[in-house]
C-alpha cells in the first residue's frame, strides 16, 4: 500500500519544541486523513533541529467512492417541482429513483461520487496542517506572510514515490532534501521513507531522536568508562542535546585542575547552563576535571579543534567565576544586605530589603513552633538569606542563589545552621524536590513562603486557572510539605495575620482599600492550602475528599492536625463499623432532608422531647449519643483522633437497633417529628469527625 | 586554516565579502551607540517595504561592561560588524557560513551551531527571533529576523547578522586575552600593534569615567535635554535629527546605569522613556518616506 513521506526542512528550531510539534504534525495530518476517509496502517513522526518528518503507511491510492442520496418531491406531485429537483441535484429526469417510504412514495436522486486521488487530497491537507502548527512564538521572514517558528525552507512531500503538488507561502512540494550542513548543498532525491532515511544517514543526519539519544548516552558512557569516571546524571540536558544536533559526536574536554578549587555547583553551572556540557565525576562522587560536549560534526581531525575551542570557552567562563569567587569573599554577606534595597521584589510589594525585614520578623515568630530552632539563628539566617543576590557570582549564575549564600556565610564564620538555612530556604521547589529538615532551615523556608503567599494574595494576585506567574501554588505546596514532613504545629491563621500586618507596615501606601482584610485573607489562604493539600494527596493516591470533609467543619488551620484528623477519619471509614456508620449517616441525613423538604419544616435535634420516646431503642440511641459524644469529645481534646474514631464506633449497635426496630414515619405526627429530631441529632454527631456529606464513595 | 587573520584584516575581509553580496558598505555612525542595531541604517531602515542591504562596523559602548582593562574578555568599547539584508534572502544562513570560511573558520573542522535566541531591545521597542551562533561553544554572532522596531511591525522582514569582531578574532588567532590580539599583520620593518596598544588605556580611563567620574547631575541634565530636543524635532517632523537625540538619551541612560545611580524601579521608567522616543522617531521616519 502506498506511503506518504513528508519532511519540513526549516532553519534551526528550538530544541524544546521539536518532538512536541512533530507529534502535533502527526496528529493534525492523521486527523485530516480520517476526515477525508483515507485510512492508513501506521504513522510515525521524527524530528531533528532542522526537520519535522512524518511517514504514513498503508494509504489507499484514492478515497473510497461515496454514494450521495437526496430525497425529492412526492411521486405524483407537480412536474415543475420534480424538474426543479433534478436541476438542483444535477441529475436527469429519467435517472430519478422512486421509493416507498412510510410517508408515501418519493423521488430520490442517487449519485455515486468517485473518490479523489489521495495525492490530490494530500496537496490540500499538508499545507493546511503545516500552517496550523502551534508555536509558542512565531515569526515571518523575507516578504512572506506565513508565521512559523523559524523560516521554513523546503517541503518534501511524496506519495507513492511521486511528488505531491502543493503550495504554501511560495514553497512548492519537492522530492529532494539536503543532508547535514557539513554535507553541503547537494540535493538528495528520495523515493520513499526507507530511501530517505538511508540517504540522510549517509549525509550525516540521524533522523530519529530516540537513536540520537541512545547514541549520546552510549558515547558518554564509553568516554566516562575509558577515563575511569562516570557521568553525572542529567537526563534533561541530554534531552536538550538531542534537539541541538543532527549528527551527535561526543567529545571529552579537560578542565584545568586549579579551577577545581571553585565550588562544584559553580563548575556545573558554568558547564551546564551556559555551555550545555555534561559533567563527569569520580566514583566517590567528586567532580572530575573533565567535561563532555555533544558536537554536531564528525571532524576530520577527530574533533581536536572542537575540543580545544570548547576548552578555551570554558576556561574564560571559569576564569570569570574564579574572579567573582575571590571578589565576593572580600565583602561579608552582612555588609551586602543594604544593597538589597536596590532590587525590587515586586512593584506593589517593595524591595527585597523590605522582604528580608518581613521574613526576619516572621521567622522569629515561626521559630517558636519549630522544635530545636534557635530564634537568634533563624533571625540571622533570615537577615542574610537574600544577600547573595548582590554578589558577582549570583549575578553571573542566577541559578546559584542560596547555594553561594551558604559558601559565603561559611566563609564569614556564620553558624553552620545559618549557612545551611540560607542554601535551603528556597526549598522544596516542587513535589519531588528535597524538603529541608534542619530546624533553622524549616523556620526560614516557612517564613519566606508565607510572606510571598500573603503578599501576592494581599495585592489581589492569586493564581487563576493556568496562570500562576509568581509560582504561588509551588510556594503553598512547599509550605505544606515543610509542615507535614517535619510535623510542625503551626497555627496558620495567626501567622497569616502577622504576615499581613508586617506587610501593611512596610508598604508606604499601605495595602489598597479594596484588598482583603486580614480575616478574609486568612480564609482565602487557608482554603488555598486545603486545595493544594488535596492536589498533593491526590498525586500520592490518597483520599483527598476527606480533606474537604474535615476542613469544612473544623476550619482547621493547623495542617498537621488536619492531616491527623484526615488519617483517623480514613482509618475509621476503612473499618467495618465506620463503613456501616457512614451508611447510617447517609440514611439519617437523607431521611431528615427529604422529610424537611416535604414538610417545609426544620427538624432540629435540640427540640427533642424524651417524653415522646415510645420504643426502647429510641431512648437507648439517645443515651448512646450522649455517652459516645462525651467520649469522642474527650479524645478529640487530647488530639487522640484514632481514639475518637474508636469511641465513635460504639454508636453503631444503638444506631443499627434504631433503624431495625423503630419506624420513623409513624402514624402519630408528634412521634414522627420527634424521631426525625432524634435522627437530626445522630447526623449532627458525625460532625465531630467531619462533614460526612462531602465524603465520596 | 589560513594564516591567523589580523583584527583589521577580519574587518576588511568581511567588508569585501558583504559588498560582493550587494551590501553597501557604510561607516560607523558618529555617535556613541550601545550596538550596531541602533545605527539608523538598521533601526530605521528595517521599517517599511523598501529593500535595503548594508554592512558596516559599529563601535559599541557598554559602560557597565568595563573592567579597567583587567578582564581578558570584557570591554566597555568593542566592535560589532553589522549586516542587514532586507528582505531576508532564502540562503542567508548559507551565506553567513560562507563568510565564516572567508575569515578563516573552516566549518568542516569547527562545530558551528545555531542556538535558539529570542532577541529583544526594550529601549528600541524591537524584537525578533533567531539564534546565537556558536563556534566550538563560543558565541561569535547574533542572527535575528526583525519582527518589530519602535513597536511597529516590520512589513518586510530584515535578516540581521552581528559579528562580535573581538571574539571572532580571538578565535581565529587562538588568543585568550583580547588585549593580545594582533591588530595588524605588518611587513618586515613595519610597526606591529596589538589590541591592547590601541585600546588598553581607553579601557582603563573609560572604566574610571563610567564607574567613578561621570557626573550624575550633568548626565541627568543631558538625558532631559536630549529627551526634550527629540520631542521638538519630532514635532518638526525631522526624523533623523530626532533619532540622534534618542540615541544620545539611550547612551546617557547606559552611563547613568553603569554609574549605579538609577534604582531598579527607576530603571524601568527610563527604559520606557527611551522607548517612547524611539517609537516616535520610527513613526516619523515611516510617515515621511518619499
Amino acid at each position: 500500500m502506498p506511503e506518504l513521506l513528508l519532511e519540513l526542512l526549516s532553519e534551526e528550531m528550538p530544541a524544546s519544541l521539536q518532538a512536541r510539534v512533530a507529534d502535533e504534525l502527526k496528529g493534525r495530518i492523521t486527523e485530516a486523513l480520517g476526515n477525508a476517509k483515507l485510512s492508513f496502517s501506521a504513522a510515525r513522526a521524527y524530528s531533528t533541529p532542522r526537520r519535522l518528518t512524518l511517514v504514513v503507511e498503508g494509504l489507499p491510492a484514492t478515497q473510497p467512492d461515496v454514494r450521495e442520496e437526496r430525497k425529492g418531491p412526492r411521486v405524483g406531485g407537480p412536474e415543475s417541482a420534480v424538474l426543479g429537483f433534478c436541476r438542483a441535484s444535477g441529475i436527469a429526469r429519467d435517472a430519478l429513483e422512486q421509493r416507498d417510504t412510510d410517508r408515501g412514495c418519493f423521488y430520490f436522486a442517487v449519485k455515486m461520487r468517485a473518490g479523489r486521488p489521495t495525492a490530490e487530497v494530500l496537496g490540500e491537507i499538508v499545507p493546511q496542517s503545516v500552517a496550523a502548527l502551534s508555536w509558542p512564538k512565531s515569526m515571518r521572514w523575507g516578504q512572506g506572510t506565513l508565521r512559523w517558528v523559524r523560516p521554513l525552507r523546503r517541503i518534501v512531500c511524496l506519495f507513492a514515490a511521486d511528488m505531491v503538488p502543493l503550495s504554501l507561502d511560495g514553497l512548492g512540494g519537492a522530492n529532494a532534501t539536503v543532508g547535514h550542513r557539513s554535507a553541503g548543498a547537494t540535493l538528495l532525491v528520495v523515493r520513499d521513507f526507507a530511501d530517505y532515511e538511508a540517504k540522510l544517514r549517509s549525509a550525516k543526519v540521524m533522523l530519529d531522536p530516540a537513536e540520537r539519544r541512545a547514541h549520546i548516552v552510549a558515547e558518554t558512557e564509553r568516554h566516562a568508562g575509558a577515563a575511569g569516571l562516570r557521568l553525572r546524571s542529567d537526563p534533561a540536558l541530554i534531552d536538550e542535546l538531542v534537539g541541538l544536533v543532527e549528527w551527535p559526536v561526543v567529545l571529552m574536554g579537560r578542565i584545568e585542575d586549579h579551577f577545581l578549587a571553585l565550588p562544584e555547583e559553580v563548575l556545573v553551572a558554568a558547564m551546564r547552563s551556559h555551555q550545555r556540557y555534561l559533567a563527569l565525576e569520580h566514583h566517590d562522587g567528586r567532580l572530575a576535571p573533565r567535561f563532555l560536549v555533544a558536537a554536531n560534526l564528525a571532524a576530520p581531525d577527530g574533533g581536536a579543534a572542537i575540543i580545544a575551542g570548547n576548552e578555551r570557552v570554558l576556561r574564560a567562563r571559569l576564569a570569570d567565576a574564579a574572579f567573582f569567587w575571590e571578589q565576593d569573599r572580600k565583602q561579608p554577606l552582612a555588609d551586602r544586605v543594604p544593597r538589597l534595597a536596590e532590587i525590587v521584589f515586586h512593584a506593589k510589594l517593595g524591595t527585597v530589603a523590605a522582604k528580608v525585614d518581613r521574613i526576619e520578623a516572621l521567622a522569629g515568630g515561626i521559630a517558636a513552633h519549630v522544635p530545636g530552632a534557635s530564634r537568634d539563628r533563624v533571625r540571622s539566617a533570615a537577615r542574610l538569606c537574600k544577600a547573595d543576590l548582590v554578589t558577582g557570582m549570583v549575578g553571573e549564575f542566577p541559578e546559584l542563589q542560596g547555594i553561594m549564600g551558604r559558601y559565603y556565610a561559611r566563609h564569614d564564620g556564620e553558624h553552620d545552621e545559618v549557612a545551611t538555612a540560607i542554601a535551603e530556604h528556597y526549598a522544596p521547589q516542587g513535589p519531588n524536590d528535597r524538603c529541608p529538615s534542619a530546624p533553622v532551615s524549616v523556620a526560614l523556608a516557612l517564613a519566606d513562603k508565607l510572606d510571598t503567599l500573603v503578599g501576592f494574595f494581599a495585592i489581589g494576585e492569586p493564581p487563576t486557572g493556568s496562570r500562576d506567574p509568581f509560582a504561588l501554588r509551588r510556594a503553598a505546596l512547599g509550605l505544606i510539605r515543610l509542615v507535614l514532613e517535619n510535623g510542625i504545629r503551626l497555627p496558620l491563621r495567626e501567622r497569616i495575620r502577622e504576615a499581613w500586618h508586617l506587610l501593611a507596615e512596610h508598604l508606604h501606601h499601605g495595602i489598597q482599600g479594596d484588598a482583603p482584610d486580614p480575616e478574609q485573607l486568612a480564609a482565602q489562604l487557608l482554603e488555598f492550602f486545603a486545595d493544594r493539600l488535596k492536589v498533593h494527596l491526590r498525586e500520592k493516591g490518597l483520599r483527598h475528599d476527606l480533606i474537604g470533609a474535615v476542613f469544612a467543619l473544623h476550619d482547621e488551620d493547623d495542617i498537621v492536625r488536619l492531616m491527623a484528623r484526615v488519617e483517623a477519619l480514613s482509618d475509621f471509614l476503612a473499618s467495618e463499623d465506620g463503613a456501616n456508620l457512614l451508611t447510617a449517616f447517609r440514611r439519617a441525613n437523607n431521611i431528615v432532608a427529604i422529610e424537611e423538604r416535604r414538610d417545609r419544616v426544620s427538624y432540629r435535634g435540640d427540640a427533642l422531647a424524651t417524653g415522646l420516646f415510645r420504643e426502647p431503642d429510641e431512648a437507648r440511641l439517645h443515651a448512646a449519643l450522649a455517652t459516645v459524644g462525651a467520649a469522642v469529645t474527650t479524645a478529640l481534646a487530647a488530639e487522640d483522633f484514632a481514639g475518637a474514631g474508636r469511641a465513635f464506633a460504639r454508636l453503631r449497635p444503638a444506631v443499627d437497633a434504631f433503624f431495625d426496630h423503630v419506624t420513623v414515619n409513624s402514624e402519630d405526627a408528634a412521634l414522627r417529628a420527634n424521631r426525625l429530631r432524634l435522627l437530626d441529632l445522630v447526623r449532627r454527631q458525625f460532625a465531630l469527625l467531619g462533614d460526612f456529606a462531602l465524603i465520596k464513595g | 586554516m589560513a594564516p591567523a587573520a589580523a583584527f583589521q584584516d577580519l574587518i576588511l575581509t568581511l567588508q569585501r565579502f558583504w559588498a560582493e553580496q550587494g551590501c553597501i558598505i557604510l561607516q560607523p555612525y558618529d555617535m556613541e551607540l550601545g550596538a550596531g542595531t541602533f545605527h539608523p541604517a538598521t533601526a530605521l531602515r528595517a521599517l517599511g517595504p523598501e529593500p535595503w542591504r548594508t554592512a558596516y562596523v559599529q563601535p559599541s559602548r557598554r559602560p557597565a561592561d568595563g573592567r579597567y582593562g583587567e578582564n581578558p574578555n570584557r570591554l566597555q568599547h568593542y566592535y560589532q560588524f553589522q549586516v542587514i539584508l532586507k528582505p531576508s534572502p532564502d540562503d542567508i544562513q548559507d551565506t553567513y557560513l560562507t563568510s565564516l570560511g572567508a575569515i578563516g573558520i573552516d566549518t568542516t573542522l569547527h562545530d558551528v551551531r545555531f542556538v535558539e535566541d529570542d532577541w529583544e531591545s526594550p529601549t528600541l521597542g524591537a524584537w525578533g527571533l533567531g539564534w546565537e551562533v556558536w563556534c566550538d561553544g563560543m558565541e561569535v554572532s547574533q542572527f535575528t529576523y526583525f519582527q518589530q522596531v519602535g513597536g511597529i511591525d516590520c512589513e518586510v522582514v530584515s535578516g540581521e547578522i552581528t559579528y562580535g569582531l573581538e571574539r571572532l578574532a580571538m578565535f581565529v588567532q587562538n588568543i585568550d586575552n583580547v588585549f593580545d590580539l594582533a591588530w595588524n599583520a605588518p611587513r618586515e620593518g613595519q610597526p606591529r600593534f596589538t589590541y591592547g596598544d590601541v585600546f588598553l588605556r581607553a579601557e582603563r580611563e573609560f572604566s574610571a569615567y563610567n564607574f567613578e567620574r561621570a557626573d550624575a547631575a550633568t548626565l541627568f541634565r543631558h538625558f532631559a535635554d536630549a529627551e526634550a530636543e527629540c520631542g521638538r524635532l519630532i514635532a518638526a517632523r525631522l526624523a533623523l535629527p530626532a533619532y540622534d537625540q534618542c540615541m544620545k538619551a539611550s547612551h546617557t541612560f547606559n552611563l547613568l546605569d553603569a554609574r549605579g545611580v538609577i534604582s531598579v524601579t527607576e530603571r524601568a521608567a527610563y527604559v520606557g522613556r527611551v522607548r517612547a522616543l524611539a517609537k516616535a522617531c520610527c513613526e516619523t521616519w515611516l510617515s515621511g518616506r518619499a
